[in-house]
């Protein structure tokens, strides 16, 4: 169930587009088809999004335009995805980063 | 600092000053509709005010960062100037309004819940003390815009402090 | 060269500026490339509600939002000549050949070159040292109106406002708007930095606003659960007791600085002036940078407001148009004069006597040959 959404504004009226289910650390969770996956999540009440390599602390959105890279997360596999910038789709697959995240190299 | 620049300089208004004036009384207490009253006292580059007022009573600005000046017999009270300005910086006071304890402003407003026409709202001033309550008489959005400006009764010994209402639930 | 696009015009960044800028080569019979890496166009004004300042050349007594789609469907007029890319940054500019490197998403590269190049990369946050302000729930003033004006996401529920300068008092009251409550806005001057008025709005909603003080740590233990602020003197030392604020979102609203990492890159000669908030571009009256072919409009020559960026976006337009070769020279004079005009009008009040003595310090009047 999508949380913390604001459902009525004295100026905006909000367009959400489609209804997608995507999984956040195995959790499934709804979101709006290309918003943000950092919207969605936040929507969702997820504040913390990775642990940083050495001192382990926590981190979040903070910039929202794909800056600052506090919001790098496992996207289906993928790390240091920036989500505040990156739009959700069906069924991804989202997961905490934890450190710096690996790389998948192709075998050559 | 003492206490009263400290006030002004977290926005909040203190005492007249350029572009922050009150209207003449002995016209104002005839005005029907009322007479403006704009606390805009600080340059910058804005205008609407004047261009949208629709009988000059906002005089001409010389130059667009200019305080507005009123010239209070040209002002019909019509509020457009409330429902414009970007600042929510003009009020429309009507003094000819209801009894001699009552009077009727014209305040802008920008929030949820809309006011209900003839339900009871919080006054707040400059600080947003809740100082009397007021009675809403009518609800417009004359620019279409989601600015509304909302008509109040409100206590006349008031009208210098009340700026803004606050729906009670 | 395989892969290699070609553009008369790129015009990197879909801001007020940029669109601006955009339009005006277009109309003046330019091609032009438009690539922004956000996933709308409109940059800063997509996320403001409020009415704008300015003249009505300006639109003012405009919604932000509402500026930025009378640009768009302006723009839709000039379909065939703007090529739009979106969710698309501009990474890298390559000196030797003038290329211009830009992804698409995380991983779909391409490789440009360009004609002449329009920077309008806007701004980006400053943040604040102080214990814990990594934590998740201190958010950008600019991240906090992405969630609510653009996704209607609510980004908490009581907010403490760091910073009293425009965005931190418009920011604050576009948060009620959203049904957030404001625990209050911390300002380290004596005086609010933002216009008055704008200041008044949130005043006579019962916002106190601390003048002269400071934040000195956030709260929480994985998350933000509040903040302890404190009262500063002259010398912005902390003095007198501390307060604890409970608040479920520190929003930094403590200023901008341009975005010019390509201008750096392209080699452009930068100079650091406060008034405009960092370094920027030295540029002509035409908004052109030492490098010939880059021209800077918007924030990212000098942090202002969206009025004067959409003028500076005209002039860079009318600069690139010229050096095409585009319109006649007749035109690009009328155009320039008038928005000469327009700027020397925007920048006549108290904030505009700032930023003028700033350009003082970046503009030149012709570039040597
Ligand atoms: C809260 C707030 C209130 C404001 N109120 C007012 C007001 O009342 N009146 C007013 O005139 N102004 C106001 N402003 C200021 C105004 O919004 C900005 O000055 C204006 O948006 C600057 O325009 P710009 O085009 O230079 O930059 P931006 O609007 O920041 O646009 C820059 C664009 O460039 C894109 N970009 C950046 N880097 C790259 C890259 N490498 N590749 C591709 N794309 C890139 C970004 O995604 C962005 O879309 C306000 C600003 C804020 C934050
Ligand atoms: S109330 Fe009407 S007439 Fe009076 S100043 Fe405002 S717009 Fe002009
Ligand atoms: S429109 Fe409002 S904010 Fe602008 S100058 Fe007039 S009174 Fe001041
Ligand atoms: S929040 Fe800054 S890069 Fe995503």
């Amino acid at each position: 169930m999508i949380m913390d959404l604001i459902e009525k504004h004295p100026i905006l009226e909000f367009k959400h587009g489609k209804k997608v289910k995507f999984t956040f650390d195995g959790n499934e969770m709804e979101g709006y088809e290309g918003e943000p996956i950092a919207a969605a999540l936040h929507a969702n009440g997820v504040r913390i999004y990775r642990v940083t390599p050495v001192k382990e602390q926590t981190r979040g959105f903070f910039c929202a335009i794909g800056k600052c890279s506090s919001c790098f997360m496992v996207v289906d596999g993928v790390p240091n995805v920036r989500t505040c910038v990156t739009p959700l789709k069906t069924g991804m697959r989202v997961e905490t980063q934890r450190g710096k995240g690996v790389i998948a190299m192709d075998a050559e | 600092m003492n206490e009263k620049e400290k006030l002004f300089n977290s926005g909040v208004l203190v005492e007249t000053r350029k572009g922050a004036v009150e209207p003449p009384v002995d016209l104002w207490q005839n005005k029907k509709n009322g007479l403006v009253i704009i606390e805009c006292p600080q340059r910058i580059p804005c205008n609407p005010c004047h261009t949208s007022c629709p009988t000059g009573a906002v005089k001409p600005f010389r130059d667009i960062n200019d305080q507005p000046e009123i010239d209070y017999e040209k002002c019909t009270g019509c509020a457009r100037c409330v429902a414009v300005c970007p600042g929510l910086a003009c009020f429309v006071v009507d003094l000819t309004w209801g009894d001699e304890d009552t009077a009727l402003m014209k305040l802008p407003y920008e929030m949820l819940p809309v006011p209900e026409e003839g339900k009871s709202v919080d006054c707040l001033n400059r600080v947003g003390e809740p100082i009397s309550r007021g009675k809403v008489v009518k609800v417009l959005e004359p620019m279409h815009d989601r600015t509304m400006v909302v008509h109040v009764e409100v206590p006349r010994s008031k009208v210098m402090e009340i700026r803004t209402i606050r729906v009670v639930r | 060269m395989k892969g290699l696009r070609q553009t008369e015009v790129l015009v990197i960044g879909g801001g007020p500026a940029g669109l601006s800028a955009s339009l005006e080569a277009a109309s003046l019979g330019c091609q032009v490339t438009l690539v922004d890496s956000d996933l709308a166009l409109g940059g800063q004004l997509i996320k403001q509600t409020h009415k704008f300042f300015g003249s009505k050349d300006e639109r003012a007594g405009t919604r932000g939002f509402k500026i930025s789609e009378i640009l768009l469907e302006e723009l839709d007029g000039y379909k065939d000549r703007v090529k739009v890319h979106m969710n698309c940054t501009a990474t890298g500019f390559y000196r030797e050949d003038g290329v211009v490197s830009c992804v698409i998403g995380e991983d779909e590269y391409f490789r440009i070159k360009p004609g002449k190049i329009v920077m309008a990369t806007g701004a980006q946050e400053r943040l604040l040292p102080f214990p814990n302000n990594h934590l998740p729930g201190v958010y950008g003033a600019g991240a906090v109106q992405t969630l609510m004006n653009v996704y209607g996401v609510a980004p908490g529920k009581r907010v403490l406002m760091v910073g009293a300068g425009n965005i931190g008092l418009i920011v604050s009251y576009q948060l009620m708007q959203a049904g957030v409550e404001i625990a209050g806005i911390v300002e380290a001057m004596d005086r609010v930095g933002g216009y008055w008025v704008h200041a008044a709005k949130v005043r006579r909603m019962g916002v106190p606003i601390y003048l002269r003080h400071t934040i000195k740590e956030a709260l929480g233990d994985r998350v933000i659960a509040g903040a302890m602020i404190q009262e500063i003197d002259d010398k912005f030392q902390p003095v007198g007791k501390e307060i604890q604020v409970d608040a479920d979102i520190i929003c930094m609203a403590v200023g901008l600085t341009p975005t010019c990492e390509l201008l750096w890159q392209a080699g452009c000669e930068m100079v650091f002036v406060p008034q405009l908030c960092g370094h920027v571009a030295q540029r002509d009256l035409f908004m052109r940078t030492s490098h010939p072919d880059i021209w800077v409009a918007g924030d990212a020559a000098g942090i202002e407001e969206a009025s004067a960026a959409m003028v500076e976006g005209r002039i860079a337009g009318v600069g690139v148009a010229r050096s095409l070769g585009k319109g006649d020279s007749s035109e690009h004079s009328k155009r320039l004069e008038e928005y000469r005009r327009r700027l020397a009008d925007l920048r006549g009040g108290e904030v505009g006597q700032k930023i003028c003595q700033g350009l003082e310090c970046c503009t030149v009047n012709e570039w040597g040959v």
